[in-house]
C-alpha cells in the first residue's frame, strides 16, 4: 500500500465529488420513481395553499399579512425547499442495520454522514432539474408575488443548503437510536409532527399562535423550511436574515456535536446484525 | 522476530438476548417483565497471526467465528480481552487502521446495485485516497487476477452470484488491505468459481504479504489455502496449530480405498465398510491396524487398486468437537 498524504479536507471533497456523482447517475435511472416522489411532495404544499387562500379571501383578501399572491409564493417557493431538504430518514437506518448494509459503511475510514450527505446533495440536482418544469407550471397556475432583493436571493441560496444541513443532523441524530434499539419509527414519528407544527411547513410561522411561534424559536426547525423560505418571500430585513443564518450555523454546531457524542456511544453498542 | 499482524489475548463478548416462550400469554408477560439470557459468543480466545499467513477459522454455526471477525474488524466492542490488529486497537476505528483492512462478509455490501461496478470501484478509490495511478494499476491487477473482464462496466443487479463475488472481494481489495478477513467467500459459488477465488486468495496474499483470517464451511477452501487453522466452538478455542497435525492428532482411523478384481465380496472383516461403489469399497480402519489390514487384504484377494488416505478433513472436525463435548 502507498502512503496516502493527500489532506484531509482534500481527501473528503474527493468522497463527496466521487459519491454525489454517483447519486445523480444512480438516481439519473429511476426518473419515474423521482417524478412520483415529486407529485407526492406537491400535494401537500397545495392543499395548504388552497386551504390559506380559501383564508385569506374569507378575511378580505389578507390572512397575517399574507396575500394569495405571497401565499402562492411560499408554498411554491416551499416546494423548492422541500425538495433541497430531502435527507436520510431513520427509517433507513432501520433497514440497513437488518441488512447489514450498516456494517459496510462503519468498517470504511470516513464517518458514514459524509456519504449521505454527498449522496443526496448529488440527488438534488436530478430533483432541481425535474422540479424546474413543475415550478414554471405553478408559477402560471398560482400567480404568486415574488420580488426579492439579490441579497435574500443569495442568503435563500445559502440557507437551503443549511437547511438540509441542519435536517440531516438531526435526522441522523434520530437515526442513531437505531443502534440501540433497532426500531426507530416512533420516535422519527413524534419528529415529524414537531416539525410540521414548528418549522413553518404547516403554514408561515405568522401565522402560528404566538405561543407555537416562540417555542419555534428554541427549536431547530424553523432553520429546515421556515427561514430559508422567509429569505426568499419574506420581509426579513438585512438583521432578520444575518439572523437566521447565524441561527442556522448554531443548530448546525449543536447538531454536529450531539452527533458525535451519541456516535461515540453508539458504535459501542452496535450490534452488528444482519449479517 | 516482529509484532504480529493479528494479536488476540483473552477476548470475550458476551450478547444479552432477550428470550420468552411461544404464545399470547407469554408475549403479554414480557410486555412487562422481559427474561433476557446471557449467551457467550466469544469466550476467552486467545491466538497471534503473523504477517502474510494464511488461517483457516472453523467451527459449526454460532461457534463465534463470525463475532471474532467482527471484533477484529472493530465492528463490535469486545466484553473482554485484547486484540490488537497492525499494530491498532480496532475498536478505535483510526482511519489509519480502517485503510489497511478489509472484512468481506457472506452478504456482500461493497457495491452499488443500481450501478457499474467501476462507478462502486472509484468511490472505494476517493474513500480510501488511493492515488490515481496506483488505483488503475491495482484494478487492472484485479480484473485480470480475478477475470473480470467485462464485468466491471455491467450493473451489479444484472450480474450472477458468483461474478457478484468475484467484484465484491475486488472492491474489498482495491486499497490494497494488509490484513484481510473473509467470511465465507466462496459460499454460494460453484466449483470452478470457488477455485479461481481460492487461488486468487492465495496470489494476493503472497504478491502482498497481506495476513488473511479465512471463515469457511467449504474445507477445500481450508485445505487449498491454510497451513494452519484454528478451530472454534461454544466460543472457545479446541484447536490452534498445523491442518497435518489436526489430521495427525484427532484422526484415529485411516481410509482405505479398495478396488477389487472380482465385485459381492464381503470386506466387513476388515474394518467398517464407509460405501460401496461397483468394485470399489471403502473401509474405516483405526490408524493402529492400518499396516497389518492392509497386509491381509493384499494377501487375501486379487486387488487392482489400494488407496489408504487420512479421513476427510470435515470428519477430523468432527472428531476433534466430539472430543471436546462433555460425554453424557
Amino acid at each position: 500500500m502507498s502512503t496516502r498524504t493527500v489532506s484531509r479536507p482534500r481527501a473528503l471533497f474527493d468522497v463527496y465529488r466521487t459519491e454525489a456523482r454517483m447519486a445523480v447517475a444512480r438516481e439519473s435511472q429511476y426518473r419515474m420513481r423521482n417524478v412520483m416522489s415529486l407529485v407526492g411532495f406537491l400535494t401537500e404544499p397545495i392543499v395548504y395553499l388552497a386551504v390559506w387562500t380559501a383564508v385569506a379571501n374569507a378575511k378580505g383578501g389578507s390572512v397575517g399579512g399574507y396575500t394569495p399572491g405571497t401565499l402562492a409564493a411560499y408554498f411554491i417557493v416551499w416546494t423548492l425547499v422541500r425538495n433541497m431538504n430531502v435527507v436520510f430518514t431513520p427509517y433507513g437506518f432501520e433497514w440497513r442495520i437488518r441488512s447489514g448494509e450498516m456494517s459496510g459503511r462503519l468498517l470504511r475510514p470516513a464517518h458514514p454522514i459524509h456519504h449521505d450527505l454527498a449522496y443526496f446533495a448529488g440527488w438534488k440536482v436530478v430533483w432541481l432539474a425535474m422540479w424546474l418544469p413543475i415550478a414554471a407550471a405553478l408559477v402560471l397556475l398560482f400567480r404568486p408575488v415574488l420580488h426579492p432583493e439579490p441579497l435574500e436571493i443569495a442568503v435563500f441560496a445559502v440557507a437551503i443548503w443549511g437547511a438540509y444541513l441542519v435536517r440531516s443532523l438531526f435526522q441522523w441524530l434520530i437515526g442513531l437510536v437505531t443502534f440501540f434499539t433497532t426500531r426507530v419509527a416512533a420516535i422519527f414519528e413524534i419528529y415529524a409532527v414537531a416539525e410540521l407544527m414548528f418549522s413553518g411547513r404547516l403554514v408561515p410561522m405568522s401565522l402560528m399562535p404566538r405561543r407555537v411561534q416562540t417555542v419555534a424559536n428554541y427549536l431547530p426547525f424553523k432553520s429546515t423550511f421556515g427561514f430559508p423560505i422567509e429569505a426568499l418571500v419574506g420581509q426579513l430585513g438585512t438583521r432578520g436574515l444575518l439572523l437566521g443564518l447565524a441561527t442556522q450555523l448554531l443548530w448546525i454546531g449543536v447538531g454536529s456535536g450531539l452527533l458525535a457524542l451519541t456516535w461515540r456511544a453508539a458504535v459501542r453498542r452496535y450490534s452488528a446484525v444482519g449479517n | 522476530m516482529g509484532e504480529p499482524a493479528v494479536h488476540v489475548a483473552g477476548l470475550r463478548r458476551i450478547f444479552k438476548v432477550p428470550e420468552r416462550e411461544a404464545g399470547l400469554g407469554a408475549a403479554m408477560r414480557s410486555l412487562f417483565r422481559r427474561r433476557y439470557r446471557e449467551v457467550r459468543a466469544v469466550d476467552g480466545v486467545s491466538f497471534d497471526i503473523e504477517p502474510g499467513e494464511i488461517v483457516g477459522f472453523l467451527g459449526p454455526n454460532g461457534a463465534g467465528k463470525t463475532t471474532t471477525l467482527k471484533m477484529l474488524a472493530g465492528l463490535l466492542h469486545p466484553t473482554g480481552g485484547e486484540v490488537r490488529v497492525l499494530g491498532e486497537i480496532p475498536t478505535r476505528r483510526r482511519r489509519e487502521y480502517l485503510q489497511r483492512m478489509s472484512l468481506v462478509m457472506g452478504n456482500r455490501n461493497q457495491l452499488q446495485w443500481d450501478l457499474p461496478a467501476a462507478d462502486s470501484f472509484e468511490l472505494n478509490r476517493a474513500i480510501y485516497q488511493v492515488p490515481w495511478p496506483e488505483f488503475r494499476r491495482t484494478r487492472d491487477e484485479l480484473v485480470d487476477l480475478l477475470d473480470l473482464g467485462g464485468l466491471v462496466t455491467k450493473p451489479v443487479r444484472n450480474l450472477s452470484l458468483g461474478e457478484r463475488m468475484k467484484v465484491e472481494i475486488a472492491a474489498a481489495l482495491l486499497h490494497r488491505p494488509d490484513m484481510l478477513f473473509l467470511d465465507e467467500p466462496t459460499v454460494g459459488l460453484d466449483i470452478t468459481m470457488q477455485k479461481r477465488i481460492r487461488t486468487f486468495i492465495a496470489e494476493y496474499s503472497r504478491r502482498h504479504s497481506a495476513s488473511v483470517l479465512l471463515t469457511s464451511h467449504y474445507m477445500a477452501d481450508v485445505e487449498a489455502l491454510c497451513q494452519r487453522v484454528i478451530v472454534i466452538d461454544h466460543g472457545r478455542i479446541l484447536f490452534d496449530g498445523d491442518l497435518s497435525t489436526l489430521v495427525t492428532r484427532f484422526a484415529t482411523y485411516k481410509e482405505l480405498g479398495v478396488t477389487l478384481a472380482g465385485s459381492g465380496v464381503d470386506l466387513s472383516g476388515y474394518g467398517e465398510v464407509r460405501s460401496r461403489d461397483g468394485d470399489r469399497v471403502t473401509l474405516r480402519v483405526p490408524k493402529a491396524e492400518t499396516p497389518t489390514v492392509t497386509a491381509r487384504l493384499l494377501a487375501d484377494h486379487t486387488l487392482l487398486d489400494l488407496t489408504v488416505e487420512d479421513p476427510p478433513i470435515e470428519d477430523v472436525i468432527e472428531l476433534l468437537f466430539a472430543a471436546a463435548r462433555p460425554q453424557a
